[in-house]
């Protein structure tokens, strides 16, 4: 029988016996002796463990913990002759515990079913046979087969096959992707309709998968401030509420003169045993580690890494949020944003591509892609102004503002971007634009982190004008442009500078300085790289921006989540504390009384571990 | 030598940072870091008597909490 199936039962017979003997003193004249049977029954029934645990830690030299309280307390109530008090403390403080355990098991489960990425077993190829074992046993080379509903176990290359995978547990794209042969797959997608053979490219350690579990298991290592606090605060709160309570039961009935008067003694016993049972702090030591624990696994659920909770604590309080520009905010490449003039699109482009086609530049190849070469051109180079291109007797000149000029070609100047011109004996033909794509979501996530009231900057090694021109567009508050890394790491320390806290967004490939220096380092679209990985405080697997304002939010969530727990808790014990101090609670009954001090107990933590449970779940459009 | 260890019962998360104090001053022990959440102690031992020193660590968890089984 399970320990929580064992509690619940005895805690029902326990009461049980209560409820009859009640009935039984208030109807039939029940001899004392037989009453206090009963009672004391029902007692040991519900309260057997907790006497035995006092009495072992008292052997170890272990006193004040709560078992210790509950026993004291108890015991005192026999002794002064309120017997069903002391049976029904008891049975309503199990109760409590009972309730705590199974909110400590629910959310336990539920981080579970977050984190249940990793398959048990998997398929291989050997030998032609299709055996089953477990996904560590697989060295690489080996042939895996994923069947449709399956979780790919390692990361690696399909051999043949082809389906929809859903990466949403790797990188929370909600979109399926669609894979066949020769393409790379990251373990931890799961097979939507096809089966694949995929050739093994890593060990089971090495795969993506184990290393997301390994960083999210570990976050909890590195503690976050609010956590070192609640851990020294409750060293230090049990024993000064243990000797305040020493105090409240024994100087009162000493100064005032009383201490003949044993009811008088009595009544400063029990504030004193009220005292006591406020004084454990478990309600904020379970609940602030879980709090951030579920915040890490929400985010951990999206496709962002936390690497501990002092990250996503420093992540909520971040107000200046840096980017990178090319591979962050943009995409990267260099695509055609314009073409001068409109009508002539297609020609401009294939007199572009005929003098480019031997050209391995990035914006040679977007032209190449749009448009025919003709390959029996003559091609010259013109260092560092462009090309000139010999087709029969025409002769085209493609490059930039000064080969036109120093041609004689007057044409039209353009600001936005890189600008590539094309004349054609002597005469301005058009010119082509050339810009790194912005990427489809940027706007939205920096809109997002203004309303959650980050300011944002642009740190850019690009031009000036491309610089502002994206800035724009984004409508980003402030940017610097023409940086080297080095200057950035200056940028970023001016940035950081009063009490500004400071994240930055790079794609890890060269901001690793940049990404050490800022308070929280945020590395993007980190599949595969693990050099972002190690150097980044939080990773993104996506390299979607708004994943940032989607951390900055699940990180503010947590933390408020953490403080309502610390303040809410604190503020209902302090006020039973003072109640029982100025006797308010005594005008209740003693069990009465007894009930407000466990529920001050129990009763917070299970609400703070309630409360915790939220960090787990995010609104799905944010 | 890094070792994970599954605890099986672990009900009191005060009681965990009180085991992981006291673990982590047991000779032999480089650190210790217990994850309440998950039910599991990250152990980071000196190679020598670890035998010993994996008794050592279960009876300090008995001591925190009796109730508490370590899965070795």
């Amino acid at each position: 029988m399970s320990h929580t199936k064992k509690a619940f039962i005895r805690i029902c017979v326990a009461l049980g016996v209560v409820i009859i003997t009640l009935i039984l003193k208030y109807t039939v004249n029940l001899n004392i002796w037989i009453e206090l049977g009963l009672f004391a029954a029902a007692y040991l029934v519900a309260g057997y463990d907790v006497l035995w645990k006092a009495a072992t830690n008292i052997a170890h030299g272990k006193v004040f913990d709560e078992n210790f309280l509950m026993t004291i307390a108890t015991i005192g109530a026999f002794a002064i002759g309120e017997y069903a008090d002391a049976a029904a403390v008891m049975i309503l403080y199990q109760i409590g515990e009972l309730f705590q355990r199974y909110a400590v098991g629910k959310s336990r489960k539920s981080i579970a079913a977050l984190m249940d990425i990793r398959p048990e077993e998997v398929t291989v190829v050997r030998n032609g046979e299709k055996i089953t074992i477990h996904p560590s046993e697989i060295s690489v080379g080996e042939i895996v087969v994923v069947k449709a509903g399956d979780k790919i176990p390692l990361d690696g290359v399909v051999k043949s096959g082809e389906c929809n995978v859903d990466t949403s547990v790797i990188t929370g794209e909600s979109l399926p992707r669609h894979i066949t042969a020769g393409d790379n797959v990251i373990s931890g997608c799961i097979s939507l309709d096809g089966e694949l053979y995929i050739t093994a490219t890593g060990t089971y350690d090495d795969s993506t998968v184990s290393k997301i579990l390994d960083l999210v298991e570990n976050a909890s290592s590195q503690k976050a401030p609010a956590e070192n606090f609640i851990t020294k605060f409750s060293k230090y709160y049990t024993p000064i509420v243990v000797i305040l309570a020493l105090i409240v039961g024994i100087i009162p009935p000493l100064v005032t003169g009383n201490y003949t008067d044993w009811s008088y003694w009595n009544i400063w016993l029990k504030r004193a045993m009220m005292f006591l049972f406020v004084s454990c702090p478990c309600a904020l030591v379970i609940s602030v580690p879980m709090g951030f624990f579920g915040g890490i696994a929400a985010a951990g659920k999206r496709g962002i890494l936390v690497k501990g909770s002092n990250y996503l604590e420093l992540l909520a309080k971040v107000n200046t949020v840096a980017f990178d520009k090319t591979g962050t905010l943009t995409k990267g490449n260099f695509a055609i944003v314009d073409v001068f003039p409109p009508q002539n699109r297609q020609e401009v482009l294939q007199l572009a591509a005929t003098a480019e086609q031997h050209s391995n530049h990035p914006i040679a190849l977007s032209i190449a892609r749009e448009a025919n070469a003709d390959r029996s051109a003559e091609i010259t180079e013109i260092a560092g102004k462009g090309l000139q291109a010999k087709t029969g007797e025409d002769i085209i000149l493609c490059g930039n503002l000064q080969l036109m000029k120093d041609n004689g070609i007057s044409c039209p100047e353009t600001l936005d971007g890189t600008v590539v011109y094309i004349g054609k004996n002597g005469k301005f033909v058009g010119y082509i634009v050339i810009a790194d794509e912005i990427k489809p979501d940027a706007k939205e996530a920096i809109a997002e982190l203004h309303k959650l009231g980050c300011k944002t900057v642009m740190l850019s090694g690009d031009n000036d004008s491309t610089a502002k021109a994206v800035a724009k567009t984004l409508a980003i508050d402030d940017y610097r442009s023409e940086l080297l890394p080095q200057n950035k790491v200056t940028e970023l320390q001016v940035l950081k500078k009063g009490n500004n806290k400071v994240a930055f967004v790079g794609d890890g490939i060269n901001d690793a300085p940049v990404l050490a220096i800022a308070d929280v380092g945020i590395a993007m679209g980190a599949m595969g790289s693990d050099a972002a990985i190690e150097t980044a405080d939080v990773v993104l697997m996506r390299d979607n921006p708004t994943a940032i304002s989607t951390a900055k939010h699940i990180a503010k969530k947590t933390l408020n989540i953490v403080n309502e727990n610390i303040v809410v808790s604190l503020i209902i014990k302090l006020t039973v504390l003072l109640l029982t101090l100025f006797g308010v609670l005594d005008k209740l009954m003693f069990g009465l009384g007894m009930i407000v001090a466990i529920l001050a107990d129990v009763g917070v933590c299970v609400l703070a571990i309630l409360n915790s449970m939220r960090a787990m779940f995010v609104k799905k459009n944010i | 030598m890094k070792k994970t260890i599954a605890m099986q019962d672990l009900d009191c998360a005060n009681c965990a940072a009180k085991m992981e104090e006291k673990i982590s001053k047991i000779e032999g022990v480089r650190s210790c870091t217990i994850n309440f959440m998950l039910q599991r102690m990250t152990l980071d031992l000196y190679d020598e008597n670890i035998e010993e020193t994996l008794q050592k660590i279960q009876s300090a968890v008995k001591k925190v909490e009796p109730d508490c089984k370590l899965k070795i």
